[in-house]
């Protein structure tokens, strides 16, 4: 009877810790997502997505910390049929095709979808017939979206789920987890691409070495992790010249070379424009967006709530940036 | 019982897989056929030596079978499948169930095999004879079904083949599949201690004077059912506890 007011918890991660030897995998996270969020959890590799999963799903014991699903533990919530899982590996097994693989599936779970439905909604329906091993990379995930989907969960927790596609099939995938999250579920999401956890989150949480750096709406992590450089060959010109560019937040000089550092791509072109018209004299321009990996050392290495800006030459010390 | 379609695909997948089918059926019948044939009026330990081969063929076939759900363990662990059904409600007990239940299954299908090929070859036992032979068998593949599970956290896939033909062979030989090995002495004591001896006695125990095998199967099997287990729970801790 208290399910309104279990279910309006949501997912609680308290303080959640995690080592491997010597290795600190996850140190000290906290996180609450309500019932309904897209959360994606961006990071590099290594930076703890899969092992602060894997602890949400109750596959991993944290060393320290709790994780609450729903009011109750992992494995109860697992149990209950609540929650849908789509690890990083877990191929569907041989000598089955895949209309019997989401019917056994299915019939682990209390209140299992119908199976052609969810054919339908993964968009397997045309390879229902087929078998498991028989599959391509984009089709073998939707396969394994459609076991995670089946038990009709309230948590949705996908890790790295388009790892293995080309980018026509992580937009159908995409398009597809769209459209049944639209139904209410909590999604929970991993994932190394920026612009998949921009254009698919509500919400993104950034990890970096087991730590959560930075948590907010897309735009404002975008502004904290997108940051991009320019490049060019333009000699006469100080930096400090580039400096009073608008949008600028960072210039650099290194022999016959400039390194300019911009917001996200919109305010990174005004820059571009107005460089051309002030010195047409500059050549081999290349822009390019500053990596997740060195962004989030940046942001790590900063140490702050991540309120300062990040920007900055790539391989620039933390110290020497220059805040807006 | 809400998980009979699970049962029921796991079982679907059993049959499927062609090589086990190959190994823990026709391999015992053909070598059955091949060696019993010619020599049906011999005498072993007592016994006409085509029910002693029966039952010793359908030892090796079972026990092949009990075994190569350790195989089908292996592939899923290898795989990851095992990690995404324990985030189903399916509990750990039921899929090793399934897959003793489907190792038991391929077992039958080889030992119903191989009696009706003794019949063929001149085997006479009454019902009761019969029932209590399959009875002895299926008590005595209990260990085995432990060391399929057992096998299935201990190797990799590509291992596993050489290592599953290699145990089941060896206990098959021990055991005397392929003809008694000791016929006294220390090395008998030693054999009498393997499971899969009292797998290949088994007709001899139903046509015994009391008609059953004596005290020391029962303890040969629950020893080895007991310490087999203890082992594969360590090995299944270890296993799940692993770095991701």
């Amino acid at each position: 009877m208290s399910d309104a007011t279990t279910h309006r918890s949501g997912i609680v991660l308290d303080q959640l810790s995690k080592s491997f030897g010597n290795v600190q995998a996850v140190s000290g996270v906290s996180l609450t997502i309500a019932p309904g969020e897209i959360v994606a959890l961006l990071g590099p590799n290594g930076a703890g997505k899969t092992t602060t999963i894997d602890m949400i799903l109750g596959l991993t014991r944290p060393d320290k910390g709790s994780v609450t699903l729903f009011g109750t533990t992992p494995a109860q919530a697992v149990l209950a049929g609540e929650v849908g899982g789509m690890l990083q590996t877990g191929s569907p097994p041989q000598y089955l095709n895949v209309r019997e693989l989401i019917t056994m599936v299915a019939s682990l779970y209390p209140h299992a979808l119908d199976v052609d439905e969810v054919l339908k909604m993964t968009g397997t329906t045309e390879i229902a017939k087929r078998s498991t091993v028989k599959l391509s990379g984009g089709q073998t995930q939707r396969v394994r979206f459609a076991v995670a989907l089946v038990a009709d969960p309230d948590l949705l927790v996908l890790d790295e789920p388009t790892a293995a596609i080309d980018v026509e099939g992580r937009r159908d995938f995409w398009n597809i987890m769209r459209s049944v999250a639209a139904s209410g579920k909590t999604v929970l999401f991993a994932t190394h691409y920026l612009e998949e956890a921009d254009s698919y989150a509500d919400r993104i949480v950034l990890m970096a070495r087991g730590r959560v750096v930075a948590d907010g709406p897309p735009t404002e992590i975008k502004a904290k992790v997108g940051g991009r450089v320019i490049r060019a060959t333009l000699s006469d010109v100080t930096a400090d010249e580039l400096m009073t560019i608008p949008g600028v937040t960072k210039a650099e000089r290194q022999g016959e070379g400039v390194t300019i550092s911009c917001g996200d791509s919109a305010s990174c072109d005004l820059v571009l424009r107005e460089l051309l018209t002030r010195y047409p004299t500059a050549r081999d321009l290349e822009v390019r967006g500053v990596g997740l990996e060195e962004a989030f050392l940046l942001l790590t290495a900063d140490n702050d709530d991540g309120s300062g800006p990040v920007y900055g030459e790539t391989n620039g010390r933390p110290d020497e940036r220059e805040l807006q | 019982m809400k998980n009979l379609t699970y049962l029921k695909f796991e079982v679907l997948r059993t049959l499927r897989n062609r090589r086990f089918l190959i190994f823990a059926l026709i391999f015992p019948l053909v070598l059955f056929f091949a060696i019993a044939g010619p020599n049906k009026s011999v005498i072993v330990e007592g016994i006409h030596f085509p029910l002693y081969y029966m039952t010793a063929m359908a030892s090796w076939g079972a026990m092949t079978a009990m075994l190569s759900s350790g195989a089908r363990i292996a592939a899923e662990r290898q795989i990851g499948w095992t990690r995404q059904m324990k985030i189903t409600p399916l509990s750990t007990r039921s899929y090793f169930s399934a897959k003793v239940l489907c190792g038991y299954m391929m077992a039958f299908f080889t030992i119903i095999a191989l009696g009706i090929a003794g019949s063929i070859l001149g085997v006479h036992l009454s019902v009761l004879e019969w029932l209590k032979l399959v009875a002895l068998l299926v008590v005595g593949l209990i260990p085995f079904a432990v060391i399929g599970i057992l096998l299935g956290h201990l190797m990799k896939v590509d291992s596993l083949g050489p290592a599953l033909g290699g145990v089941t062979s060896l206990f098959a030989l021990l055991g005397g599949s392929f003809g008694p090995i000791f016929q006294s002495g220390f090395m008998l004591k030693v054999v009498q201690d393997i499971p899969s001896y009292w797998l290949v006695k088994s007709s001899q125990s139903v046509l015994s004077p009391s008609g059953w095998p004596p005290a020391q199967m029962w303890i040969v099997i629950a020893v080895w059912t007991l310490a087999m287990s203890r082992v594969a729970v360590r090995v299944y801790r270890r296993d799940t506890a692993r770095v991701s």
